[in-house]
């Protein structure tokens, strides 16, 4: 047989564990937004002046833009003014216990296999005991202290490392980037950093969990992640959030920096509360995320599992300027019920000989519609660049929809690009025939999901491939039949 | 153990089931015959439970529960395997992998505790040698891009791996090489058992040489019209089957007079 599914078999027996996690709580303030919004949030959180004023050119920036337009849907009507934009430390807890929780939400965690703690948790229950891993936490502080790796929140950052996070906030995705960049840099909460140094290979999976608590608060965090010259980092990023009937807006913004010789893998799980069948409340999920392979060699590679929100508006994209340097696109976005995911990437081919690769599988059910948009840009010295890009589109059912939209653009003739796009059917034959073994229909589905998504699942870390394998077979809950 | 009954089934409105009636018990082999569109792969469909066919008339037992009353899967968990005459690939996903996933549903259904990792990779050796059923093939993904022998002798091997009742093998012989119809052919003959049955539907002769049939059944125009013992196939094989349809239109006006 073979390992993997050995392997598989035996982590998905086996409790949920992470090399290490930093749980984020979101929570509530005052609703509205103006610059004394912005001056409060810095104020909370004890902020250098020159960390203000960056804020206010973000805030600057966000009151000239526009919402983008170009998108394969059409941009809800979003209240900047009705949404709460300082996340207090502390939360209110909504229930005294488990039985209040809708039994729907609790039978999801249980088939995620979320500990009990972490469940009342995300169905806003007082939890005593938030984490009990403290001790395991500092065992593991201490030994990423010794390699001289930093992980830590960005407000910790900003006091404990202020070069680090002058020199390279905001260098790779402007203030002025996008609309969401934008308000991000004016009210962003928190976030993680983390710094890899000269020649290190960071030993564990670093990850971050995000989730959203608290009603009407938006939730803007920032991510920085700087490998510094011949080093090596696997971050991963989880993210759910609670079912509320509200649209809540989640824009955040992640800049990643490669340096000669560096590697970043970037892995997302994304689970945030999609809205009910009827597209009722779910996450605006509106998020910039960038990387600039800055020297040779350099490589960084996103891989993305997009399951949630309403409506999902991302695109990861890579600037490869080192010569020789290479980025990676490996996506899994599935909409079900009403839901919109209107993500693909961007990558730029500055130096010579850089190398991307995108492999792209969209999944639409119910009346989800799924858009795919790539860019590859081929600039005047990348010589000898060359992408591939393979972009596929799963139908179940005939009310959902799959769209593809590729730019490229080559100013290089040396260049080579390739695309590759494919769009196919859950076949009524296919699913008989797992029927016919005497697997059900729901499962049979999940069988076929998972395989058509395997070469992206199969990038993701372990323990992030079987939560990631059950939150497709989730979100395609009640698609068939 | 089967039972059918004036068995009457459409497809898109066109009777293509015209009152099947078929006795197989435990420890048989039966062989159905017949020309092309006489409704073969339709009845093991109905069998299986493919929805696209209306039942509109009869009654299919499956040791005394209502076979036509189940799902599918629940069809196949008591105990039904169609070989399919055109197996479908299913990319990505491992064979192995989809193999455990059908046993176990069918073990929970038999109220069996589950195989350990070590117990069903044991399992698989075993019946990777039962039918000589090459290991590279079974680690790969689902029937995709196996050649049409490969497809069909994946078929047998999953056929070894969930043990059924009732195996119904649709032209699981036509692609196959005359070595491969000698190999799957021993391997049927050794999962053969007291307890089991199979009905083979084939076009050749040749493969009821391997595996004697206990009863050979011509199926024409959506009826049998005709059974017999294992000598009915070496008839047809030298006739045709021209006689018969002869016959049967014969009966048929003689019938409307
Ligand atoms: N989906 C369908 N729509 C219309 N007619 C169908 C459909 N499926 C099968 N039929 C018809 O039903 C009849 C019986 O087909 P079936 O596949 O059962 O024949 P068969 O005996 O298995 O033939 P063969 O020996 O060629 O495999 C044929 O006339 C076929 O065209
Ligand atoms: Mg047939």
């Amino acid at each position: 047989m073979e390992k993997d599914d050995l392997m598989l078999e035996q982590l998905a027996n086996r409790e949920y564990e992470f090399g290490f996690v930093t749980a984020i709580d979101m929570d509530i303030s005052e609703i509205g937004l103006n610059e004394d919004t912005v001056r409060f949030i810095s104020a909370k959180k004890n902020e250098p002046q020159w960390l203000l004023d960056w804020r206010m050119k973000g805030f600057k920036a966000f009151q000239k833009q526009e919402m983008p337009q170009w998108q394969n849907f059409k941009m809800p009507e979003i209240d900047f003014q009705s949404i709460s934009y300082y996340a207090a430390p502390k939360q209110q807890a909504k229930y005294a216990s488990l039985d209040e929780v809708d039994p729907e939400l609790l039978r999801t965690f249980e088939k995620l296999g979320i500990p009990m703690s972490e469940q009342k948790h995300l169905a806003g229950v007082a939890v005593d005991v938030v984490f009990d891993s403290v001790s395991v936490t500092t065992t593991y502080k201490k030994h990423l202290n010794e390699l001289g790796i930093i992980f830590c929140s960005i407000s910790d950052a900003v006091k404990e490392h202020p070069e680090l996070i002058q020199k390279y906030l905001g260098s790779v995705v402007p203030h002025t980037d996008n609309v969401f960049a934008s308000l991000n840099t004016a009210v962003f909460s928190d976030g993680s950093f983390v710094y890899i140094p000269k020649g290190v290979r960071c030993p564990m999976e670093l990850s971050t969990y995000f989730r959203i608590n608290a009603e009407n608060t938006g939730q803007f965090e920032r991510t920085l992640i700087i490998a510094d010259e011949d080093s090596y980092v696997s971050y991963l990023e989880g993210c759910t959030a609670p079912m509320r009937d509200e649209n809540q807006l989640h824009a955040a913004v992640v800049e990643l920096i490669a340096m000669k010789g560096a590697e970043i893998k970037y892995s997302t799980v994304q689970n945030w509360y999609p809205g009910d069948k009827e597209g009722k409340g779910g996450i605006f999920n509106f998020v910039t995320k960038r990387g600039a392979c800055r020297g040779e060699r350099a490589k960084i590679s996103w891989t993305q599992v997009e399951t949630g929100s309403a409506i999902t508006w991302k695109y990861p994209s890579i600037l490869l300027q080192g010569d020789y340097s290479s980025g990676e696109f490996y996506s899994v976005a599935v909409t079900n019920n009403m839901q919109i995911a209107d993500t693909g990437t961007k990558i730029y081919h500055l130096g010579a000989h850089t190398k991307s690769r995108i492999i792209s599988k969209g999944i639409s059910a119910g009346k989800g519609q799924n858009s795919y948009r790539g860019l590859v840009q081929m600039g005047p010295k990348a010589a000898y660049a060359r992408n591939f890009t393979q972009c596929d589109s799963l139908l179940i059912g005939d009310l959902c929809g799959a769209h593809t939209f590729p730019y490229i653009e080559s100013k290089n003739n040396t260049a080579t690009i390739e695309h590759e796009a494919t769009t196919s059917k859950i076949g009524e034959d296919q699913v008989f025939y797992l029927n016919q073994r005497g697997i059900d229909a729901e499962q049979a589905i999940a069988l076929i999901v998972n395989g058509y998504a395997k070469d992206v699942l199969n990038q993701l870390p372990m323990e992030f491939a079987v939560e990631a394998q059950k939150l497709l077979s989730l979100t395609l809950e009640g698609s068939v039949g | 153990m089967l039972s059918i009954k004036n068995l009457h089934a459409n497809i898109e409105g066109k009777e293509i089931l015209k009152g099947i009636n078929l006795e197989v018990k435990a420890g048989e082999v039966h062989a159905i015959m017949g020309p092309n569109g006489s409704g073969k792969s339709s009845l093991a469909s109905v069998l299986a439970g493919r929805e696209n066919y209306e039942i509109t008339e009869g009654e299919v037992w499956l040791d005394g529960k209502n076979l036509l009353d189940m799902k599918p899967e629940v069809r196949a968990r008591e105990g039904v395997f169609l070989a399919f005459q055109y197996p479908v690939e299913i990319p990505g996903v491992s064979n192995i992998n989809f193999l455990r996933t059908a046993l176990s549903e069918i073990r929970i259904h038999r109220n069996l505790p589950p195989l350990s990792a070590k117990e069903f990779l044991k399992m698989t050796k075993e019946k990777q040698a039962l039918v000589e059923f090459e290991a590279k093939l079974a680690n790969r993904s689902l029937n995709q891009g196996f050649s049409g022998g490969e497809k069909k002798r994946n078929e047998v091997f999953q056929l070894a791996m969930l043990e059924p009742k009732l195996s119904i093998l649709d032209e699981t012989d036509s692609g196959l090489d005359i070595d491969a119809l000698r190999i799957v052919s021993n391997g049927i003959n050794k999962l053969r058992s007291a307890d089991n049955a199979f009905v083979l539907i084939t076009h050749y002769q040749r493969l009821l040489e391997y595996i004697v049939p206990d009863f050979v059944h011509v199926l024409y125009n959506g009826q049998i019209v005709r059974s017999g013992t294992k000598e009915l196939a070496l008839e047809l094989e030298e006739k045709g089957y021209d006689w018969l349809k002869e016959e049967f239109h014969g009966n048929e006006s003689i019938n409307k007079i």
